[in-house]
């Protein structure tokens, strides 16, 4: 059991480049901590450096209270679960879990007890003779999981465990995650490119983009309170809608609250179809572009009447003038309709023209 | 899927592999034929007769302790050149396998030697080792060896060994690099994380990862030894002092064209085809069906 903590990080390649410009993260004890982001944004390069892969430029790591910028991988007492889940291929399933164990000079027996409990847990006890090439991804997966839990570490890291797994199994396996890190209550870090599986498996979240954090924090309040555009249009699928507030048309309905703001965002399932403007709050014009239908809900893609003048910044962002409207149900306006959209006031995010800073009104 | 190919005419096939039939019996099946006819046949001094002598040849090479001798000496070089080429390579292999600056240069310059003909490699070691004119002979003499392989059987043979050894390592350090790359870097963080240290890393996950490569090389090698170090026998030591570097294939050479036994010679030959063959059939039976883990 054991809490991380990253004061002010840094990685700067021999040829100059700085994937990590000073990262500040603390991870409590038993809290499973999920890094985000678009890729090349330094997240995984962030965990090799927790594990001791990548060594440290700038700052420290700490581990359970101790500072462990020069200390070898094995002696962190870490487990890493990889992406291709690096098994050895040449060992027997038994053996892949055993391995670090043996490492370390534990007595057979103990071995035993320990493996066999682990395949208990994830449904290996049958496959425990077969070698990795005979077992299916997600019995992979397992394995790579078992070899983590065996060695019972103070910290998990998890390198994009689920991505290459099919949709189904990787929900499933999702949820697993989550039930074995409550149960066993192991100090977890997981990266992932999937907002979704983000905000489902997160204590903490941290939204990283360009090597910095964007937003630490609950899930669910960096997705209520987004602190940059970034996290507004990375966090939430569909992304969040973002406009100037410079138009006439946004301009005259925000009046005087919109203050220094430069950009609204509104989230797509904020908005509703109707004819009124919503008291304090925003309402558009939209010509129906694209239904799509995924049967609990509907989404309409609109495109605004005006110009818009601000550009896509950020990946993931929305083309400019285009509005997705997320609605309940399976009906919907025809393609090429004219709409009204509009959201109450307590639903607007307002950010500085730059989209680095929230702006609460 | 359509496996064969449709041809206007039934000629035109035939007439498509002829080129590649004519070379492989005119220079293969053509030569092996006269090697076993030959084999059978005694010929005296001035080749102007040959008699029929059924097996004779085969059955007097193996009465001749001579004979047994250059088996055993042919499988000790063998041996010898396999493993320490091998291993040698491996090391390099592992250490030029981390990610430094310079590697496309020094992996290049590695892998250099194995453009250098036999021959060639042998007269490069006589330079440096030739008792009166070698470099190295001048220090090893220095450091109190009494080096001499011109006279010592024991030297020579280290010498015939060593140079034909390095000549393979560049061969055996570009199969070992490759096979290294093709091992996910993943599986070597795994291990470090598990515990395992440099060493054990080594023994336990990259040599048994690479014994499909090890498998091949060995065949590759002893292949090698078997045939390929004429150049570098008949260079540096002619099969001298005595008998002490002469090899199978050497033997059906000095037998054959400087003694004048062809029937002996041939005899040789048909030996050492079948033990070709038979080193192939291993390799195919295993390479193709791969040594898996």
């Amino acid at each position: 059991m054991a809490n991380v903590t990253l004061r002010n990080v840094r990685k700067t390649y021999t040829g100059g480049f700085e994937a990590i410009k000073g990262v500040n993260v603390d991870v409590g004890d038993g809290q499973f901590c999920v890094l985000v982001g678009p890729s090349g944004c330094g997240k995984s390069t962030l965990l090799r450096m927790v594990a001791g892969l990548e060594t440290v430029t700038g700052g420290e790591i700490d581990i359970g209270g101790r500072v462990v910028n020069q200390v070898e991988p094995a002696d962190r007492d870490i487990a890493m679960v990889f992406q291709n889940y690096a098994l050895y291929p040449h060992m027997s399933v038994f053996n892949n879990m055993a391995y670090g164990l043996r490492n370390r000079g534990m007595k057979e027996a103990e071995v035993k007890t320990r493996v066999e409990e682990a395949a208990r847990v994830l449904e290996l006890a049958p496959m425990l003779e077969r070698k990795p090439r005979q077992l299916s991804g997600g019995q992979r997966q397992r394995v790579a999981m078992g070899r983590a839990i065996v060695r019972q570490p103070k910290v998990f890291l998890f390198d994009e465990p689920l991505s290459n797994l099919d949709a189904k199994l990787r929900i499933a396996m999702r949820v697993e995650i989550r039930k074995l890190q409550r149960r066993l209550n192991t100090t977890s870090i997981y990266v992932t490119h999937d907002q979704l599986e983000a905000m489902t498996l997160a204590d903490i979240l941290v939204v990283m983009n360009g090597g910095q954090v964007e937003q630490i924090g609950n899930p669910l309040a960096i997705y209520e309170k987004p602190a940059t555009t970034f996290v507004a249009s990375f966090i939430g699928a569909p992304p969040m809608n973002l406009m100037s507030t410079r138009t006439e048309e946004i301009k005259s309905q925000l009046g005087g609250s919109a203050g220094d703001a430069g950009i609204l965002g509104i989230r797509p399932e904020d908005f509703v179809i109707t004819d009124q403007t919503p008291a304090g709050g925003v309402a558009l014009p939209l010509t129906v572009e694209a239904i799509e239908r995924v049967g609990a809900e509907t989404f309409i893609y609109g495109s605004r009447a005006q110009d818009e003048q601000r550009v896509a910044a950020t990946p993931g962002e929305l083309p400019p003038g285009e509005v997705i409207v997320r609605i309940p149900g399976t009906e919907a306006p025809a393609i090429g309709q004219k709409i009204r959209v509009g959201a109450i006031r307590s639903k607007l995010h307002l950010f500085s023209g730059d989209g680095r800073s929230r702006i609460e009104a | 899927m359509q496996k064969q190919a449709i041809f206007q005419s039934k000629l035109l096939p035939y007439a498509l592999v002829a080129p590649q039939l004519a070379i492989v019996l005119i220079f293969f099946y053509w030569p092996a034929l006269q090697a076993v006819i030959q084999s059978f046949l005694l010929q005296d001094a001035f080749g102007l007769s040959s008699n029929f002598v059924w097996l004779d040849n085969y059955v007097e090479l193996f009465r001749d302790p001579a004979y047994f001798e250059a088996i055993v000496r042919t499988f000790f070089f063998s041996f010898a050149i396999a493993v320490s080429s091998l291993s040698f390579a491996l090391l390099l292999a592992v250490m030029a396998d981390k990610p430094l600056r310079g590697s496309m240069l020094y992996r290049t310059l590695l892998i250099w030697p194995y453009a250098v003909a036999p021959p060639v490699v042998g007269v490069l070691w006589i330079f440096m080792l030739h008792p009166s004119l070698g470099v190295l002979a001048r220090y090893l003499r220095a450091v109190g060896i009494d080096w001499n392989p011109l006279l010592d059987g024991n030297q020579a043979a280290a010498l015939i060994i060593l140079a034909a050894a390095w000549k393979q390592i560049s061969y055996n350090f570009l199969f070992f690099l490759a096979g290294l790359q093709a091992i996910p870097k993943s599986v070597f963080e795994a291990a470090a994380i598990d515990g395992a240290r440099p060493m054990r890393r080594f023994w336990t996950v990259t040599f048994p990862l690479l014994s499909p490569t090890i498998f091949f090389l060995l065949v590759v090698n002893i292949v090698y030894a078997f045939f390929d170090t004429f150049g570098i026998i008949d260079t540096m030591t002619r099969g001298g002092p005595g008998t002490s570097t002469v090899t199978l294939v050497y033997k059906v050479y000095s037998d054959g064209l400087l003694g004048g036994n062809l029937g002996s010679s041939a005899a040789q030959s048909v030996i050492l085809m079948v033990m070709v063959i038979v080193l192939t059939g291993i390799q195919f039976r295993f390479v193709e069906r791969k040594v898996t883990y």
